[in-house]
């Protein structure tokens, strides 16, 4: 089974959102969406200044047999892209809530993080969609 | 209902990602793909086959039939078991599908045809060999297994009968033979050595069990894909189809012209393509930069025109994205493919990317 950690909060879509003591809200995507999509062989990250919508298609992740669009939790500005990724695509696999990060984002509107799916919806979400 | 094979249970115990394949139930990947990929490179993988149609073609004029059938010569096949690529056309130089055929007996040949256009061969094929009055006997008592790879002929023999085994390991390149039931040939979708194996279904779980004890890596529809892309094999539905022409598809050499008075269907169409100047061809794509090569995404040659990318993904031996793509015959050495919004810049290189687990381009 997929992991899904208590302290984040999550997309329906399998990204993840991890509140940091500075305010930025860290952004990956999910152990189930890792799995599902196979091994990763390129990611492209936003660049740092760009200004993103909550929903807003901001990132892309290829693994071997297809892309997928990675969405903004949140909206706000970009202030990191994950680096590491563009060397090693598979940093997502191996470690997908740390190592594995994607972008990191200074969020406009709080509210907008704590209305996200907690762990526990997210995991009913993921039961619905393999039932 | 989906069709399955005889081993799909044993790939559903084993934890296989299953998806749909030409209306089967059909594992894509067990764990990693790439490293499934790179067991077949380095040492030995198998993969279930059994979803291919083998096709018995019996009666006295089978090779009068066939020689009408295909684009290329079964003339060409006089020593038992030596087996042959073709397309099979329709008279407009279409490809209704590419398939390999064996020469069994004076009164016997073994086709084998892709699963997910089945139904649609076997139309054609009965209405094509009534008037020769040849049988058209699908198979569907047998599974196939591909072992492939430098050790996968070594690995798998010691599961077979000794004397089978013997036979088996003196069969050169592209020829099988058969023997109580089994048939084994020197052929493949991987640019690796290896057999392909077809068995009474009965059979399949218990030697793929074997094969596993043996080192031989379980490997996907994922993995066969990546592969064939590397070894720059054609894939029937993604590069080409009834809409292209072998010529127009990386497969002139399969179109055997000589005799001149042997009548194959779809001869005149291509010989008029020809003739009037072929004026797209399938070349082989290395992409220079990031991303991923992806069927549809549309190739720009500047100055020259527009083409598609037909196969694309990820080479895990070249480790960048490479794929093949349809283009203007006056397409030089290098192109752009949009992607994303962006255009890319690729080089065009004449497949395969790799072979025998070697890198066949210059990069």
């Amino acid at each position: 089974m997929s992991k899904v950690p208590a302290d984040l909060r999550y997309l329906k879509s399998h990204e993840w959102a991890r509140l940091e003591s500075d305010g930025s809200v860290t952004i990956g995507i999910s152990d189930h969406a890792q799995q599902a999509l196979g091994d990763l062989v390129f990611v492209e990250v936003p660049e740092p200044g760009r200004r993103v919508m909550a929903g807003e298609a901001c990132a892309v992740v290829e693994s071997v047999k297809a892309a997928s669009d990675i969405y903004s939790p949140v909206s706000g500005e970009i202030i990191a892209g994950n680096a590491e990724l563009g060397g090693q695509p598979e940093l997502i696999n191996r470690d997908p809530y740390g190592g594995g990060w994607i972008m990191r984002v200074r969020p406009e509107d709080k509210s907008q993080f704590a209305a996200l799916l907690d762990a526990k919806a997210y995991e009913a979400a993921l039961a619905a969609e393999t039932h | 209902m989906p069709l399955r094979t005889p081993l799909y249970a044993t790939h559903v115990a084993a934890g296989a990602r299953i998806v749909d394949f030409g209306g089967w139930d059909m594992p894509v990947v067990y764990g990693s793909q790439i490293e499934e990929h790179h067991a077949v490179r380095r040492d030995a993988g198998m993969f279930d086959v059994s979803h291919m149609c083998v096709v018995d073609l019996r009666g006295e004029r089978t090779r009068e039939f066939l020689r009408r059938l295909l684009a290329n010569d079964v003339a060409k096949l006089t020593q038992t078991g030596k087996a042959l690529y073709s397309c099979m056309l329709r008279e407009t130089g279409g490809v209704i599908d590419d398939l390999i055929v064996y020469f069994m007996d004076d009164r016997w040949f073994r086709m084998v045809v892709n699963a997910a256009t089945r139904d649609k061969d076997l139309e054609w094929l009965r209405t094509c060999a009534e008037p020769f009055a040849v049988t058209v006997e699908p198979r569907g008592d047998l599974a196939m297994i591909a072992v492939q790879g430098p050790n996968a002929r070594s690995k798998a023999a010691s599961l077979l009968e000794p004397a089978l085994a013997a036979r088996a390991l003196e069969l050169g390149p592209f020829v099988g033979m058969e023997a109580g039931g089994w048939f084994v040939s020197r052929t493949g979708y991987t640019g690796e050595d290896g057999w392909e194996i077809m068995l009474p279904a009965a059979e399949a779980p218990a030697f793929w069990a074997r094969l596993r004890e043996a080192g031989v890596a379980r490997c996907g529809l994922g993995a066969r894909d990546t592969l064939r892309l590397e070894a720059g094999m054609n894939l029937y539905g993604n590069d080409m189809d009834e809409t292209t022409s072998p010529l127009e598809s990386g497969l002139a050499w399969t179109v055997a012209w000589e005799p001149q008075d042997r009548d194959f269907i779809g001869r005149a169409a291509l010989a008029a393509q020809q003739a009037a100047g072929v004026t797209r061809k399938l070349v082989g794509l290395v992409l220079e930069g990031g991303g991923v090569l992806r069927s549809h995404q549309k190739v720009i040659v500047p100055s020259v025109g527009e083409g598609e990318v037909t196969s694309g993904t990820f080479s895990p031996t070249l480790e960048r994205s490479i794929g093949l793509a349809r283009v203007p015959v006056q397409t030089g050495e290098r192109c752009e493919v949009e992607i994303r919004g962006r255009l890319l810049a690729a080089a065009v290189v004449r497949p395969p990317f790799v072979r025998n687990g070697r890198i066949a381009i210059p990069v």
